[in-house]
C-alpha cells in the first residue's frame, strides 16, 4: 500500500509533539512546590513582578506553572472559573484540587492528541489539608499525564537537578524558613540556558516569586510573600 | 446545552475562551440558570415570602460601621429571629440587604464571588467605586423580579484607601446608586433609624461611638417598626455589627456587641432619651 505524501505514523507524531513540548518547557526557569509544617510553599524564579507563575485558585488550592505564558494563563483562568463556579453551585467545602487536576489532565490530553501544536506547559495544582497528611500535590505535564506527589515537586527547565537537590534536603514537618531555604538552594542549582554555567547565582526578592498556602489562615489560605517581607524572610533563612 | 460543570471530560470551550474578569458575565455564558433573576416571569405577584428589614451604616474618620437587626418577617409573622443580613463582601467592604430574604442572600453570594473572582484573575482588587457599580448592575438584573414583588435593595459600604475614609452607597430597585456622606439606612425601619442617626451623628466621632449610634438607631427602629427586631438578651441575639477600616473587615463578636446593647438599655431605663 502506498502511503500518502507527508504521512507520519501515530508513534512518530506523538514523539515529535513530545519533543517539541519538552524543548519549549526546558527553555524556562524552574518552579518548586514544597510542603512545610503549616502548609505548602511555592517558589518560582521569575524576574517579572507582574507576570505571575504562581496563583491562588480557591480557598485551599493554588497553582504553579512553567512554559508558555499565554497557554498556562489560559489554563489558570479556566481553573479559577471552574472552581468559582463549583463553589457557587455547591459549597465552598466541595471545591477540591482533585477535580481541578482531572479537568486539567483531560484538557491537556485532548489538546495534545487533537491539536497540531501541544501546550508547552507543566503545571502543579496543590491543596493544603487540615493536617500535613491531607496535603495534596498534583503534577501535570503537556500530554495530560498526572502524578500525585508527596512532600515536594519541581517543574520547568532543569527540574531533574532541582529535584535531586530537593530530595536531599527536604524533611517532613520542616519550618517555613527551612522550606524556603531548601527551595531557593534547589533553584540556584539549576542554571537557565543562556546564563554562564559557572554557578554562584544569587536569587533575591527581585527575581523570586513566592506564595504559600497557610493552613492556619482563615478561609482564603493563599498568600503572596513579596517585597520587604520576602527580603526579610530570605535574610532570616540565610543567617540560620 | 449540557451542564458544563457536571461533566468530567475536557473543559468546555467557554472556560478556555479569553473574556472579561467578571464572574457574572462568565456565568451568564456557561450556566445562566444559576444566575439570580432567572425566575422572572412568575405568573402572579409573590407576597408570602420572608423579608429582611433594617440595615444602618455610619462613617467615622478612617472607616465605616454597618449594622443590621436579626429579624425576617413573613406577613405578620416572624419568619426568623437570627437572620444575618450584614456580610463580608471582600477584605475592604461589606454589604447588607433589605427586602426578600432569598433573593437578597443570593445577590450577596454572587457579589462576593464576583469580587473574589476578579481579584484572583487580575491579581488586583477593584476600586471601591467599581465594586459599587458591579453591585448596581446586579440590582438592575433583579428588576423583573422586583416588579413581581420580590424586591431587594442592598446597602454597600467600604474603606477607600485613596481617601483614607469609609464610604456608603445605597440603591433603589432600579439600581439608582447614590453615595451617602455620613450615614444611611435601608429597610422598613429606616425612617426611624435615620431620625435617630440624624440627631446622634458627629463627623469626628470615634469607631466605638459609631458602633453605639448604629446599634442605638436599630433599637429606635425596632421601637417603632414591627418588622425590625430589637436586641434579644434572653436568646442572646444581638445585631450583626461589622467595621471596615484600613485594617480590613472586622465582624464584631456577640461578646463585643453585648456590652453596647446593655449600655443602651441601661441608659434608656434611666433617662427618657428614647
Amino acid at each position: 500500500m502506498t502511503m500518502p505524501f507527508g504521512y507520519a505514523s501515530p508513534e512518530q507524531q506523538v514523539r515529535d509533539k513530545s519533543e517539541y513540548a519538552r524543548k519549549g518547557i526546558a527553555r524556562g526557569r524552574s518552579v518548586v512546590v514544597i510542603t512545610y509544617a503549616d502548609g505548602i510553599l511555592f517558589v518560582a524564579e521569575n524576574p517579572s513582578a507582574t507576570l505571575h507563575k504562581i496563583s491562588e485558585i480557591y480557598d485551599r488550592i493554588a497553582f504553579a506553572a512553567v512554559g508558555k505564558y499565554n497557554e498556562f494563563e489560559n489554563l489558570r483562568t479556566a481553573g479559577i472559573r471552574l472552581m468559582d463556579s463549583r463553589g457557587y453551585m455547591y459549597d465552598r467545602r466541595d471545591v477540591t484540587s482533585r477535580a481541578l487536576a482531572n479537568a486539567y489532565a483531560q484538557t491537556l490530553g485532548a489538546i495534545f492528541t487533537e491539536s497540531v501544536k501541544p501546550y508547552e506547559v507543566e503545571i502543579v495544582v496543590a491543596e493544603v489539608g487540615r493536617s500535613s497528611d491531607d496535603d495534596q500535590i498534583y503534577k501535570l505535564t503537556f500530554d495530560g499525564s498526572i502524578a500525585d506527589e508527596r512532600g515536594f515537586v519541581a517543574i520547568g527547565g532543569a527540574s531533574d537537578q532541582v529535584t535531586t537537590s530537593l530530595k536531599e534536603h527536604h524533611r517532613d514537618g520542616q519550618s517555613l524558613a527551612d522550606a524556603l531555604r531548601i527551595a531557593v538552594r534547589a533553584l540556584t542549582v539549576s542554571v537557565p540556558p543562556g546564563l554562564p554555567q559557572n554557578g554562584e547565582r544569587v536569587l533575591t526578592a527581585a527575581n523570586l516569586e513566592v506564595g504559600m498556602l497557610d493552613r492556619t489562615r482563615a478561609r482564603r489560605q493563599f498568600k503572596r510573600i513579596a517585597d520587604s517581607t520576602l527580603s526579610d524572610l530570605l535574610a532570616q533563612t540565610a543567617s540560620s | 446545552m449540557a451542564d458544563p460543570l457536571g461533566s468530567a471530560g475536557r473543559l468546555p470551550a467557554v472556560f478556555m475562551t479569553p473574556g472579561t474578569s467578571s464572574f457574572t458575565d462568565f456565568l451568564s455564558q456557561s450556566a445562566p440558570h444559576l444566575l439570580p433573576g432567572s425566575a422572572a416571569g412568575l405568573p402572579a405577584p409573590v407576597t408570602e415570602v420572608a423579608h429582611g428589614t433594617t440595615i444602618v451604616a455610619v462613617t467615622f474618620p478612617g472607616g465605616v460601621i454597618m449594622a443590621g437587626d436579626r429579624r425576617a418577617t413573613q406577613g405578620h409573622m416572624i419568619a426568623q429571629r437570627d437572620v444575618e443580613k450584614v456580610h463580608h463582601a471582600d477584605d475592604y467592604s461589606c454589604v447588607g440587604y433589605a427586602g426578600t430574604a432569598g433573593v437578597g442572600a443570593e445577590l450577596i453570594r454572587l457579589f462576593q464571588v464576583e469580587l473574589e473572582h476578579y481579584e484572583k484573575i487580575e491579581g488586583a482588587t477593584l476600586s471601591l467605586d467599581a465594586k459599587a457599580n458591579r453591585l448596581a448592575a446586579m440590582v438592575k438584573g433583579n428588576l423583573p423580579m422586583a416588579l413581581q414583588g420580590l424586591a431587594v435593595v442592598p446597602l454597600f459600604a467600604g474603606y477607600d484607601p485613596d481617601t483614607d475614609a469609609g464610604r456608603i452607597f445605597s440603591y433603589d430597585i432600579a439600581a439608582a446608586k447614590s453615595e451617602e456622606r455620613a450615614y444611611e439606612s435601608i429597610g422598613s425601619g429606616s425612617v426611624f433609624a435615620k431620625g435617630s442617626l440624624k440627631k446622634r451623628f458627629r463627623a469626628d466621632h470615634s469607631q466605638d461611638d459609631a458602633v453605639r449610634i448604629a446599634v442605638e438607631a436599630l433599637y429606635d427602629a425596632a421601637d417603632d417598626d414591627t418588622a425590625t427586631g430589637g436586641p434579644d438578651p434572653i436568646r442572646r441575639l444581638y445585631p450583626i455589627v461589622a467595621a471596615v477600616t484600613a485594617d480590613g473587615y472586622h465582624r464584631y463578636a456577640d461578646d463585643e456587641v453585648e456590652p453596647v446593647v446593655s449600655a443602651i438599655i441601661a441608659d434608656r431605663t434611666t433617662s427618657t432619651g428614647g
